[in-house]
């Protein structure tokens, strides 16, 4: 009889050490890296790193303020145009998804989803940049916004459905249109989920740099025009990263520590979002 | 029928059949809820009381698959006909649920206030004394009176069920309809909401399912008991509890099935 409790005691120690060691190990990576980014990148970040722009190549000094500018700039037009259509792929799959047509959209958005950010780079090139015979910031911001639309629909759609069918039978008891419940109800009730979702595929795509290779391009000065080149954290660090120089070697540790910051302070206010304000989902 | 003379009619079901997919939850029932009077459908689970309840306001149809045949009048006019919508009908009808549900992202207020807003009706100090009207009216004003403008999740189950019952009144329909609205409350709140029951059948004709007798004994003017989709016996309560004409209805109410 204590035979068998303490084989029990003796499994379920294992087990739980089991499990503790392998979370330990992933987020080990996530630490080394960002010990590693610390440790080589730190030391180049002083003032003039956001302020100027980088300077020509073999002389030391300048910064990346036209890479984190137009990270910002293509990041933001990629949201502004993929958050809009993403959301309402989720809240359509969600709420009227349950046809062919809603099945249809699922099966796209999956494999989309599942599509390597090289080929959505090269459908913008194809459908943006040859036919306008430029390379732009805009062109870069639709790949991305390509990138985020199929993973904002099942986020959102994934947010809705958690929204108690009750809640939709008491609106539309109380006279409310479909619509208007799906909308003014449930939508809401989502909301922080929805925002959470959408936080979290905006930092998915601001450290993307295969879509912008061949749309964006990059720049090595600085430009807010989102119809030219437009340089971003990512294609510096591979640009640099890749290039002859100590000094660029440098910028690159340095730039990849931004990015890594901006990834972090984008996932911890999504974080916060979802806790601080908007309806909970009961 | 059971209506006496002098009660106006207002609600009739009328060889009424309710489907999902080809199963038959209400069988060919016909009945009439006259106004102000409170009349209780009783019966085990799954004998379609609930069903019979959400095609009175169409709710029913919303399901995948359901259906309906024959009619429901209010006022002799069939709401199943193609000129009525089902959206302006159930801002006639006012509904309460087995569950509370209050919207999670609205104020008390604003929670009252949601079948006035979606009626159009905008004026603000109308809205707000619409919303203390039905908070009075669901005696929840007193508790609420001071917080109306925090968030409706705060309340207690019992206070959140009566916060339901003043969303539905609010808009002034002439129908209320209660699904089991005590099925999750505690003694005291049952009470309250049978209190309640009385209260408010002055102003409203109400229609109420529940698997509680005594409940049904309590509140009911008449009772309908029906039993596998099929309307057994309809009667006045006190009647239909003390003398049932049908055998079913008395193994059921003296607790010899069900």
């Amino acid at each position: 009889m204590s035979g068998r409790v303490l084989r029990r005691h003796l499994a379920s120690r294992a087990m739980t050490a089991v499990v503790v060691v392998l979370s330990f190990t992933a987020v080990l990576a996530l630490l080394l890296i960002l010990g590693n980014l610390v440790l080589k990148g730190a030391s180049s970040i002083d003032w003039a790193f956001f302020t100027k722009s980088p300077v020509p190549a073999g002389q030391s000094g300048g910064g990346v303020a036209n890479a984190i500018v137009g990270t910002g700039i293509i990041v933001g037009l990629a949201a502004l145009i993929g958050v809009p259509i993403g959301v309402a792929a989720g809240l359509y799959l969600a709420e009227y998804g349950s046809g062919r047509l809603g099945f249809v959209v699922r099966f796209i958005a999956d494999v989309l989803n599942g599509t390597p950010s090289i080929v959505v780079g090269i459908v913008a090139w194809t459908f943006i940049v040859r036919p306008t015979h430029g390379y732009s910031a805009l062109a870069g911001s639709v790949a991305l916004a390509i990138l985020m639309i199929p993973m904002l629909a099942r986020t959102t759609e994934e947010m809705v459905r958690l929204v108690p069918h009750s809640l939709r039978e008491a609106a539309l008891a109380l006279g409310y249109a479909r619509w208007r419940t799906s909308l003014e109800i449930v939508a809401r009730t989502a909301l922080g989920g929805i925002v959470t979702g959408c936080l979290a595929g905006i930092a998915r795509i601001a450290g993307e740099t295969a879509p912008l290779l061949f749309t964006a391009l990059g720049n090595l000065n600085f430009s807010v025009a989102i119809t030219q080149p437009m340089q971003s954290l990512s294609l510096q660090i591979y640009v640099y990263a890749t290039g002859p120089f100590d000094e660029w070697h440098r910028l690159a540790w340095a730039s990849a520590l931004v990015l890594m910051g901006l990834v972090l302070i984008i996932s911890i206010t999504a974080r916060w979002v979802t806790r601080q304000r908007y309806g909970r989902i009961r | 029928m059971v209506a006496s003379a002098n009660t106006r009619l207002r609600l009739e079901a009328a060889h009424l059949t309710a489907l999902f997919g080809q199963h038959r939850a209400v069988r060919d029932v016909s009945l009439l809820f006259p106004a102000h009077i409170v009349t209780a459908i009783i019966g085990p689970s799954g004998c379609g009381k609930s069903t019979l309840l959400r095609c009175l306001n169409r709710m029913h149809e919303l399901t995948p698959g359901a259906s309906v045949q024959g009619d429901v009048l209010l006022d002799n006019v069939n709401i199943y006909a193609d000129d009525v919508s089902p959206i302006e009908l159930r801002r006639r009808i006012g509904m309460v649920f087995q569950r509370p549900t209050p919207f999670p992202t609205m104020s008390i207020s604003d929670n009252v206030a949601a079948g006035l807003r979606v009626n159009g009706r905008q004026k603000s100090s109308d809205v707000d004394d619409a919303v203390a009207r039905a908070l009075q009216q669901a005696a929840l004003w007193d508790e609420v009176k001071d917080r109306l403008h925090t968030s409706a999740l705060a309340l207690s189950g019992g206070q959140q069920q009566r916060l339901c019952i003043a969303r539905a009144v609010a808009p002034q329909p002439e129908i209320l309809l209660l699904d089991e609205p005590t099925a999750s409350l505690d003694p005291a709140g049952t009470q309250r909401i049978e209190e309640l029951c009385h209260a408010l059948n002055r102003l409203y004709t109400i229609v109420i399912v529940t698997h509680n007798m005594q409940q049904a004994a309590r509140v009911s003017d008449y009772t309908a008991f029906m039993y596998l989709g099929s309307l057994i016996e309809v009667g006045k309560t006190n009647e239909l509890f003390t003398k049932p004409k049908v055998e079913q209805t008395e193994a059921y109410i003296t607790g010899r099935f069900g």
